[in-house]
């Protein structure tokens, strides 16, 4: 059976055993049936052009995880950020794992979403928020169909936690494969600031395919970075779909940083509904062997007066492959709108490969776009200059590609986070010094 | 200690060096001149090993070992240093980590630990103020927005780091004001010692009053045309370089 014919057939059974308001139902329906429709994207559709779920969707994954697994904390530290104090929501295998955690509903609410979705006290934010943000595509809507668990922030007005807040995902591999859906809704009212962590993270070689749908909503003068982790193993898939409607005069930035796994497919769309916004997309991709990472953004501009940066980076090794697809969209009463994008590339092997694609639609006239894109190979010059210092050809082309990815990290507004993210960078493409940050 | 014969280079099948020949033994200060395009850039570029030249005939000497086959990091590892006309940017490392890297590189090369990391403080701290620079410079990256006189003088300030046997100052001069370029020529003169030797690029014989040459020779079309003591220097300033041109067809 492929997958979607298992994920047609467990719906019933899976609907029934749930325990939620009827609303919740008719929101699940309604994306069954769209997922129903469309299916799993195929290289026909545009989008999907360069990137194919075909090897993905061939796997027997289980969708629904029996054993419930405990994993002491120093087994797993090294995918946290420890050396900070932080808020935690930890999975594994989907399933909350409490001892692993530390959620909060002091003058914030950080917790799961499965109480948010039960509990009628959230009920107000979840009629509110809960799916409205999300845009229909087939992957989002197989995600809402299934989804009980996950994230759940939700700060109120004028209100910042103490300290960042980190999700994580682990899969131990106890199925011989697992498909994950997590679900995460990020509700930030006006004047208020969050700073999150999402990383996934298998701990085996059994294959792993995460469908996960994230959902932010940026109030009015709102704050929110957002750093997402994707340094996985060989057999992992990931799948992120992140929708994210800001309001005037918010920040928001999303930081991605992709080292590993088997394929990742970035699905990231900004929704600007005010005026004064500033969205922020920044990217550093590292990969080799047959890895695939591919950036798909969209920045919809519907009010005037707003900016969008978009930074990013990749280095293909190898036979690996990358795709950047960056949409930006003015619409007609969208004047005085900055809109930057860059992709930067650097191909290593003669074998790996990038495709990258602007792709603007502007339907104002006073506004300033701007796009740019380069694929090639290392400066010949700087290398000599380097090696003339005593540097050797290897150790200098290593230096080269550290400074060529390492400047997206300057917008990280966490230090340690930054220190962790720059020694990954350096550990992945071999730099061994003891760098400053 | 460094001993260039018949050096026969160019570039892409375009002959540029034609039959070189000098002699630089330790303790001395040579200084090469000549007008543009007359080859003195591509002999420096030849001697520090890029690789882009082709030498079609002769050899470089360094400590009596042919280096002319060797890649530009053992060149370095062996001793030699080229400080840049144009140095590159290198966005994203900053000087201080630049640094640190060359010298750890070196000291692998010859079989040394890492330099502890108080040691070096302390060196780029000594050099640093040899050299007048300022400590939040070093924090930035390497050569990226630099004006002319800070990229020449962080050229000095790597040398004096690297405390190279030879050091080549291709063309050190240009873009200098002349307090940075008597920073720069006292930071060179300080470093000078009985065991190193220092090979001056220039067009000009400005910077050969701060850096006194003990040998001046004159390059005209890929040849050393005539050699003397620094008072060459002198008669070239004044006459200009159509003087020895002159001399050559008479």
């Amino acid at each position: 059976m492929n997958l979607k014919d298992k994920l047609l057939s467990s719906y019933l059974a899976f609907q029934e055993n749930l325990n939620v308001d009827n609303g919740l139902h008719d929101i699940r329906d309604k994306a069954f049936k769209h997922f129903e429709e469309k299916g799993f994207p195929t290289k026909k559709e545009e989008a999907w052009k360069y990137t194919s779920l075909n090897s993905i969707v061939k796997n027997d994954f289980s969708l629904f995880p029996h054993k419930e697994d405990t994993i002491e904390f120093k087994d797993v530290k090294k995918y946290f950020l420890h050396d900070i104090d932080t808020y935690k929501i930890v999975f594994i295998d989907g399933i909350y794992s409490s001892y692993l955690s530390e959620t909060t509903h002091d003058g914030v609410d950080i917790c799961l979403l499965s109480s948010a979705l039960t509990k009628s006290k959230y009920k107000p934010v979840i009629d509110v928020y809960y799916n409205k943000i999300a845009k229909e595509d087939s992957l989002t809507s197989l995600n809402t169909a299934f989804a009980k668990e996950g994230a759940y922030i939700y700060i109120p007005k004028s209100k910042a936690p103490s300290k960042p807040i980190q999700i994580i995902h682990l899969a131990t591999g106890n199925e011989a494969s697992l498909m994950l859906q997590p679900r995460n809704l990020i509700v930030v009212e006006e004047n208020s600031e969050v700073q999150i962590i999402e990383r996934h993270q298998s701990l085996t070689d059994n294959p792993v395919f995460t469908n996960s749908v994230t959902e932010i909503y940026a109030g009015k003068r709102a704050i929110v970075d957002y750093y997402k982790i994707q340094n996985d193993k060989e057999n992992a898939t990931l799948i992120d779909n992140t929708h994210i409607d800001q309001q005037r005069e918010s920040e928001t930035s999303v930081h991605t940083f992709s080292f590993g796994g088997k394929l990742t497919r970035n699905n990231l769309n900004f929704y600007q509904n005010g005026e004064r916004i500033n969205s922020i997309l920044k990217g550093v991709t590292i990969i080799e062997d047959k890895q695939h990472v591919d950036h798909n953004t969209l920045v919809h501009h519907k009010q005037p007066n707003c900016e969008s940066h978009q930074d990013y980076k990749g280095i293909f090794d190898a036979s690996s492959t990358g795709v950047f697809n960056g949409k930006v969209v003015v619409d007609r009463i969208a004047q005085k709108i900055n809109a930057y994008q860059s992709n930067n590339n650097i191909l290593v092997s003669d074998k790996a490969s990038i495709n990258s694609k602007p792709q603007l639609e502007i339907f104002a006239d006073d506004v300033r776009c701007s796009h740019g894109c380069t694929i090639g190979q290392l400066d010949e010059s700087a290398l000599f200059y380097m090696r003339t210092r005593g540097i050797g050809k290897k150790e200098a082309r290593a230096l080269l590609m550290y400074a060529f990815a390492n400047n997206v990290l300057e917008s990280v507004k966490i230090p340690q986070l930054k220190a962790r993210i720059n020694k990954l960078i350096a550990n992945k493409i071999g730099v061994q010094i003891g760098f400053d940050v | 200690m460094l001993e260039v014969k018949n050096l026969n280079a160019g570039i892409e099948g375009k002959k540029i060096l034609k039959g070189i020949n000098l002699k630089v033994n330790a303790g001395e200060v040579h200084a090469i001149m000549g007008p543009n395009g007359s080859g003195k850039s591509t002999l420096s570029s030849v001697i520090a090993g890029k690789e882009e030249y082709e030498a079609s005939k002769g050899d470089i000497l360094f400590d009596g070992e042919s280096i002319i086959e060797m890649d530009a990091e053992d060149r370095a590892h062996k001793g030699i240093f080229l400080s840049f006309q144009y140095p590159v940017e290198i966005p994203g490392v900053s000087v201080t980590n630049f640094i640190k890297t060359a010298i750890n590189e070196t000291r692998k090369a010859k079989g040394l630990e890492d330099m502890p990391a108080s040691e070096m403080l302390k060196l780029i701290r000594e050099k640093s103020e040899l050299l007048e620079i300022d400590r939040k410079f070093l924090s930035r990256s390497l050569n990226e927005g630099f004006s002319g006189g800070e990229k020449k003088r962080n050229e000095i300030f790597q040398m004096a780091m690297l405390e190279p046997k030879l050091a080549i100052l291709d063309e050190t001069d240009s873009g200098l004001d002349i307090d940075a370029l008597r920073i720069v020529a006292n930071g060179v003169n300080k470093l000078r010692t009985a065991d190193n030797a220092v090979l001056v690029i220039t067009h000009y014989q400005r910077l050969l009053e701060y850096i006194v040459p003990d040998f001046v020779h004159v390059m005209v079309d890929g040849k050393i045309v005539k050699s003397g003591g620094k008072e060459l220097a002198y008669e070239l300033e004044e006459k200009g370089y159509d003087w020895v041109k002159a001399e050559m067809t008479a």
